[in-house]
């Protein structure tokens, strides 16, 4: 499911569900799961982009600041009662900024499936191919 | 799952002897179905909590034992301080002592039946559900703080619920030893407006029906009979507990690498009981588990609202109400001697047998009530704690059927209308904010529970006691 440069999908997991994604770089790939992460909640494409929110993470190495992000994100969701549909994201280090654009949950229009509890460790992955394009897996627990 | 992996020990105990870095063995309840069905996932993460510090006895799965992330789900394992146990927060999981409480409304279905649109209408206006949806009350920072030290005790002393619920609720109510000091800014930021909310997912409140009696002397102590009418609330510490386990996770994590522990798989981060971020971890996670029985004391206190203005014959009565996210401290006897053990269960269902000191006196000859969960079209059971079940895997049970089918694939294979309407025709009201939720919720989507409580049943983990059906269901 394409969205900007790189895709998502989902893979199954018997309890949570998987969050797979693929881009040309290690801040596309991010963006990538992000919007993987909406889409275990709604379609992303019906989450109107009103709502401007930053997060900053940091950590030790590029697979926990994935889960960092996604838990930003998951933060961000549940204080703020919003969901996501597009993000931006910078990588210096072990640092990320991110921009997350999106709009209140809307029970009727967006009928979100599951509330996302955290981002877990199991499986998670985030590598880069032999043909220079990076790809990430991570479970996250609804 | 390869059965050539595993030594048949008994009909219903499968063992995986040690190998690589596994300390002890790993042990499966289930029959040949069950164990040919299971996940080669489960093999491999009940063998990885196998590996971990201070585990005594053997690393454990349930009959419904499905992949989880680090632990299974249904799994069960206890540590040894004097042994450099750890504890870990992986092993509890990110919902915090989410559990289930059933209460009696003295209620036959024939009272029900004209009044469940109604009924269903009016908990699903009462009781907040779902994504998006708020609690009516907000805590501020010192009365979050009380709530956290006091769980259900503090809800009834605000005037949820009763003094009489709390003999009903493990520990009293009141889990010893919480530390809300430990709970961070962001944790107590997400559960702001989330006291007595259901949550999403696998997470409901449920009228059912009892359908059998399987043990008469038990269900008469816990004042079950065939065609009466319960209420079972499924839930847990919401975003406060999902956002501890979110921060110790990684804490632990971070922490390993820098210790050196080498670790299967990351998400069963882990800190030695006795250090620091150990010690943290086990005072945040407790006022976790205060917050789950406060909320479930305020669910409760809502559905009696409702019950009161719909039904005012019902009196909802409290059964019994216990966690399946946990880590606890117990004394168990291993090898003839006493120890004082902490028991991670995730997704497992402590079953204390009869006779138990914890346990309220009026329920003490029959053992702890188990509350095992089926899926809006199917049953769910009321088991109770077998003396037996010390011996098998530190009184513990099965918590549920899961799931069979991923959520994507659920949605590809059923419309939530159509399951609303389904299950209508057969007798049950659904009242969800999300059909999309429905449909990956689908009863088709999980496996038969009925084969679980089976297993359970026979494996000496729990006994049978009631069969309940769904008459209403409100979906999170």
């Amino acid at each position: 499911m394409p969205a900007g440069a790189g895709s998502w999908s989902h893979f199954p997991h018997e309890a949570d569900i998987g969050l797979a994604g693929s881009g040309p770089t290690p801040e596309a790939v991010f963006e990538q799961m992000a919007t993987a992460m909406t889409g275990a909640i709604t379609d992303p494409a019906l989450v109107q982009l009103v709502d401007r929110v930053t997060v900053h993470c940091e950590a030790p190495d590029i697979e926990l600041l994935l889960v960092e992000w996604l838990n930003a994100l998951v933060f961000e969701m549940a204080t703020r009662g919003l969901l996501f549909g597009r993000f931006e994201v910078r990588i210096e280090g072990n640092r990320l900024d991110g921009v997350a654009w999106g709009e209140t949950v809307s029970r009727e229009r967006h009928q979100p499936a599951v509330e996302i509890k955290g981002a877990t460790y199991t499986g998670l992955l985030v590598r880069q191919q032999e043909d220079g394009a990076w790809t990430a897996r991570c479970v996250v627990d609804v | 799952m390869d059965l050539q992996r595993l030594e048949r020990t008994s009909r219903y105990e499968w063992r995986i002897a040690p190998h690589g870095d596994m300390r002890v063995p790993a042990i499966i309840y289930a029959d040949e179905g069950l164990i040919r069905d299971m996940d080669d996932k489960v093999y491999e993460q009940v063998s990885n909590v196998a590996t971990l510090p201070g585990i005594v006895s053997a690393s454990y799965a349930m009959p419904d034992a499905h992949w989880g992330y680090g632990f299974p789900i249904g799994g069960v394992a206890a540590f040894d301080p004097q042994e450099g146990g750890v504890v870990s927060a992986g092993g509890v999981g990110f919902d915090i002592s989410c559990g289930v409480r059933t209460m009696l409304t003295g209620l036959k279905r024939a009272d029900v039946e004209p009044f469940k649109e109604a009924l269903a209408d009016a908990l699903f206006a009462a009781i907040p559900a779902g994504l998006g949806s708020r609690g009516e009350i907000r805590l501020a920072d010192d009365e979050m703080t009380a709530m956290l030290a006091g769980g259900a005790r503090w809800a009834v002393d605000r005037g949820y619920g009763l003094a009489a619920d709390l003999e009903r609720i493990e520990e009293g109510g009141c889990m010893a030893g919480a530390k809300p000091e430990y709970v961070s800014e962001r944790a107590r930021q997400r559960q702001t407006r989330e006291m007595g909310t259901l949550g999403s997912g696998n997470h409901y409140l449920e009228v059912q029906e009892v359908v059998h009696i399987s043990d008469r002397d038990t269900a008469r102590l816990f004042g079950l009979a065939v065609g009466e009418v319960v209420i079972a609330i499924h839930c847990g510490s919401r975003g406060l507990g999902h956002q501890i386990g979110t921060e110790f996770l990684r804490d632990m994590a971070i922490e390993d690498s820098r210790v050196g522990l080498a670790l299967p798989d990351r998400e069963l981060a882990c800190s030695p009981i006795d250090s620091p971020l150990g010690r943290r971890y086990l005072g945040a996670m407790r006022a976790a588990i205060n917050c789950a029985f406060a909320n479930r004391q305020i669910v409760g206190h809502l559905l009696r609202q409702v019950l009161g203005a719909v039904l005012p014959d019902a009196t909802a009565d409290l059964l019994f109400d216990v966690s399946h996210n946990t880590c606890k401290v117990e004394e168990h006897t291993i090898g003839g001697r006493q120890c004082r053990l902490f028991v991670h269960r995730k997704g497992a269902t402590r079953a204390f047998g009869p006779g138990h000191p914890t346990l309220p006196e009026k329920l003490r000859a029959a053992g702890q009530p188990v509350f095992v969960g089926g899926s809006m079209g199917t049953s769910s059971w009321i088991l109770a704690g077998t003396a037996a079940s010390e011996s098998c895997a530190f009184s513990s049970a099965c918590h549920g059927a899961g799931r069979s089918m991923s959520r994507h694939q659920a949605r590809r294979n059923w419309r939530g209308q159509d399951i609303v309407e389904m299950l209508a025709r057969r007798g049950t009201v659904i009242r969800s904010p999300s059909m999309r939720g429905v449909a990956e919720e689908a009863p088709g989507a999980y496996k038969d529970v009925a084969v679980v409580i089976e297993a359970t049943h026979n494996a000496g983990l729990a006994r049978k006691v009631a069969e309940l059906k769904p008459l209403v269901c409100i979906k999170g």
